[in-house]
């Protein structure tokens, strides 16, 4: 099978053309997959047992973003709408996610009725619990007040928590509050210190998955996609053989392995966005109507212990 | 709508070039003053400041206009002024009494900056 990436120019695990393959997919439902430090994609489709062997998991969880209840403008007049069809691909998933992790901007204006329509669509995700972490468009006006008021009741500083699930080592971060001017996503001093503490116990072999709004990487600092001070983040988990790091806030996916770490961000249940350049700038893309749905998504995410293995599956609300 | 408040910033940008020239020449303050009214705007276009630096005179009032489809917020760097989230066309105004350098962000995008200068 030759989707397998032969090239690797800069020994992070994935070359431009592997990466494009696995971005060509992503329209369709793609499956990029971790076996032994190499990335493979898979396309997805229904009834193959390569796609059944290679997502079956230990136990599965999934991540949906960037809701922006509220948005009303012509990338998505309706984006409750396609909230509810993202909670039906949820509950339609071949193995059940344990939880979900809202990876932010569950709101366009932080305003209550908004957070109050997002509460009231996930009541219908049939999951044992619901992760979240702010986006930019949560913390309006408030510093995140309200969010944590809602969701982060347990949580540490502007919202930063962690915690276990079944042997894997699980941290929310909050890079969207006290951004500084010129500057991109911003983790802060007091947040990464508490990082360092929360992971120095735990042992090399654990698995860790981190997952935040904005992404922890540099995708495109021009148009502030990535985090000021990530890099600190990520030297207190080089020790671990396993770090997945997912990420949302540019509405489409992308993919990136670096050692141990694989970095993901998953598309929005709302709007998509412009690949990085390719616009004026990174608003709300407007795609032809019978297109909006094969860019909003979910991700579905599988564990197979000992394997070291990580799959991630990004689906299309497009088809079924 | 556009070009409208396009050329109301020309012509703001050529009254405060205008105010500061005038007051290089030594005309009196009073005329300078004269100009606080004049309604400059900037624009907020495509997560960037339009224009992104503007000298006007003191009394001036700037009103800030979001014209894209996402949230920002004009906020002073040395915290002199801070607006809500600006919607869709909504608008933010400050009046600039003391002269100097105002760097301002949005807070919510904070790689677009601006900067105002009152002389």
């Amino acid at each position: 099978m030759d989707n397998i990436i032969k090239e690797n120019l800069n020994s992070d695990g994935i070359d431009r053309r592997g990466f494009l393959k696995c971005m060509a997919w992503a329209g369709t439902g793609a499956l990029c997959v971790m076996q032994g430090g190499v990335l493979k994609s898979f396309a997805f489709g229904r009834g193959n047992d390569l796609d059944r062997a290679a997502t079956k998991g230990d136990f599965a969880f999934a991540q949906i973003s960037d809701s922006h209840i509220g948005f009303n403008k012509a990338a998505n007049p309706d984006v409750t709408a396609t909230l509810r069809e993202a909670i039906a691909k949820l509950n339609a998933l071949p193995q059940s996610p344990e939880f979900v992790l809202h990876t932010g901007d569950l709101t366009q204006l932080s305003k209550a009725d908004e957070f109050d329509t997002l509460d009231q669509s996930l009541k219908s995700v049939r999951t044992d619990r619901i992760y979240y972490v702010p986006g930019e468009h949560d913390v309006l006006n408030d510093n995140g007040g309200q969010f944590r008021e809602r969701y982060g009741k347990d949580t540490k500083g502007d919202g930063w928590y962690s915690f276990d699930h079944r042997g894997v080592h699980f941290v929310g971060l909050v890079n969207v509050m006290n951004l500084k001017a010129g500057g991109l996503g911003s983790l802060g001093n007091d947040q990464l210190a508490w990082l360092k503490d929360d992971v120095k116990h735990l042992k090399h072999s654990t698995p860790i998955v981190v997952f935040a709004h904005i992404p922890l990487w540099s995708v495109y600092p021009e148009w502030g996609w990535g985090t000021d001070d990530s890099e600190q983040a990520l030297s207190y988990l080089k020790k671990f053989g396993s770090v997945s790091v997912l990420n949302g806030h540019i509405h489409q996916v992308m993919q990136k392995v670096e050692g141990n770490v694989t970095f993901h961000t998953a598309m929005s249940t709302a709007f998509p966005q412009p690949a990085p350049g390719q616009a004026a700038s990174p608003g709300p893309m407007k795609v032809p109507d019978d297109r909006l749905r094969s860019v909003l998504g979910i991700t579905d995410v599988n564990f197979v212990r000992g394997k070291h293995t990580l799959a991630v599956v990004d689906s299309t609300l497009a088809g079924s | 709508m556009k070009s409208y408040i396009r050329n109301v910033v020309v012509c703001a940008v050529l009254l405060g070039v205008a105010a500061s020239a005038a007051m290089i020449h030594g005309v009196s303050i009073a005329r300078a003053a004269e100009n606080k009214n004049a309604a400059v705007i900037v624009t907020v276009d495509n997560f960037s400041f339009t224009p992104k630096e503007i000298t006007v005179a003191a009394g001036t009032t700037i009103t800030w206009v979001n014209h894209d489809d996402v949230p920002h917020t004009i906020v002073s760097t040395d915290k002199k002024f801070r607006s809500k989230a600006l919607d869709t066309d909504d608008q933010f105004s400050f009046t600039f009494t003391d002269s100097g350098t105002y760097a301002y962000f949005c807070s919510v995008h904070p790689m677009m900056t601006g900067k105002i200068i009152v002389k």
